[in-house]
């Protein structure tokens, strides 16, 4: 694909959001967003794992996977890569930044399953980005995910006080919001293009 | 319980979907074509059912540590297959469902089915929870399909039954319309079913 990575970025954040038109991320998305708080926590945690990750499973596909003929183990791989670069980095930030750990540390172990994180690695092979494409997509899909929840918290906040019917409580009402945020996304959508 | 007690327990009193929220991901993504919706569960169908067999089989012999990359494995494999298998048989609904056939990897049900039923029951019932479900969020990805793919191209199944007087509503094509169905349904079944408490 011929797209600058700086265009990407920019794309990934807003025409294709990776919630609100991808749909990666539901699940901690919906069950998180309680508190402002935790949610920017956490949104802050996926940009960074989103970011690496998108790297290291770029080089690990081109380097490895490609060079020993076996991209049908990718899934696979890409999970192990996945899962032991957040054990790692959840060691380290224990033994060097405590403060950090306290804050950031409860929301790694719930990283290794949200889907945005695979979903984007197998996106930049599906799509076929180069290297600085897959970093730019990454970070960009993560704060993509970070606007999003952060926004949805913000709302959910202020819904403590209203009246919601029974029946919508809790995830309804959350889905209607999403829906309307993304009904808002859409308008960006025009500008340009990345399938 | 019985076999049958826990298949409709699974499919449709406990539905993974409208009950534990979980697995929205590509409940929301692959809907917009009720075919696409078929395959995707069957996808699912098939790798719930026999990750739960093999996770429940092998249950006394993994260590609890290590369980969680156990079950994950074990479901990556069989997810493996049914990529390989649509590649080869269906490569056009193949492409069309792009990146979410592995992101079955990552959905919340397979994983919350295999720690909460396959984990402490034996092989035949996890197999029997496993199709029951991924039935019942079969049932609910080809009922939002069925919505979406009706008004937004007049058709169902690519067949056209709509006539041509039909202005397809474009809207049900894009992303939003995805999250106002579900929370709909969700809507309704809780108010009808379950009888929320004030």
């Amino acid at each position: 694909m011929d797209i600058s990575a700086f265009v990407l970025f920019w794309a990934a954040i807003f025409t294709s959001n990776i919630l609100l038109t991808n749909f990666l991320g539901m699940c901690s998305y919906l069950s998180v967003s309680r508190e402002v708080e935790s949610s920017f926590g956490l949104g802050v945690a996926v940009v960074f794992v989103l970011t690496i990750t998108a790297a290291l499973n770029w080089l690990v596909y081109h380097y490895i996977l490609v060079y020993f003929g076996i991209v049908y183990l990718q899934f696979i791989v890409f999970i192990i890569v996945i899962a032991a670069f957040v054990q790692l980095l959840e060691l380290i930030i224990e033994r060097y930044t405590p403060a950090l750990y306290y804050t950031l540390g409860i929301f790694l172990p719930l990283i290794t399953v949200n889907c945005a994180i695979f979903g984007v690695s197998l996106f930049l092979v599906i799509r076929n980005y180069n290297f600085l494409q897959s970093i730019a997509f990454g970070a960009g899909s993560g704060i993509g995910w970070l606007l999003a929840i952060l926004m949805l918290a913000a709302i959910r906040r202020k819904l403590k006080e209203k009246m919601v019917p029974l029946g919508l409580q809790g995830v309804g009402i959350s889905l209607i919001i999403t829906g309307i945020m993304a009904l808002a996304f859409v308008g960006f959508s025009g500008i340009v293009q990345i399938q | 319980m019985t076999k049958k007690e826990i298949f409709i327990t699974s499919a449709f009193t406990e539905n993974s979907i409208w009950r534990q929220i979980l697995g929205i991901c590509s409940a929301l993504a692959v809907t917009n074509l009720m075919m696409n919706s078929l395959i995707m569960g069957l996808g699912v169908i098939f790798s719930l059912a026999l990750s739960g067999f093999t996770i429940s089989l092998i249950r006394a012999w993994t260590p609890r540590s290590v369980r969680m990359m156990v079950q994950t494995l074990i479901i990556a494999a069989y997810v493996i297959i049914v990529d390989i298998f649509l590649k080869a048989n269906l490569p056009a609904i193949s492409k069309q469902l792009g990146p979410y056939v592995g992101l079955i990897i990552t959905n919340c049900i397979l994983m919350g089915r295999a720690e909460a039923f396959a984990s402490q029951n034996k092989p035949f019932d996890s197999l029997v929870d496993g199709v029951g479900a991924g039935v019942g969020y079969t049932f609910v990805l080809l009922l939002i399909g069925f919505i979406r793919e009706l008004f937004g191209f007049g058709s169902l199944f690519g067949i056209r039954v709509l006539g041509a007087w039909w202005t397809p509503w474009s809207i049900m094509v894009m992303a939003p319309s995805a999250f106002f169905i579900l929370a709909m349904l969700i809507w309704i079944i809780n108010v009808r079913f379950y009888k929320p408490k004030v």
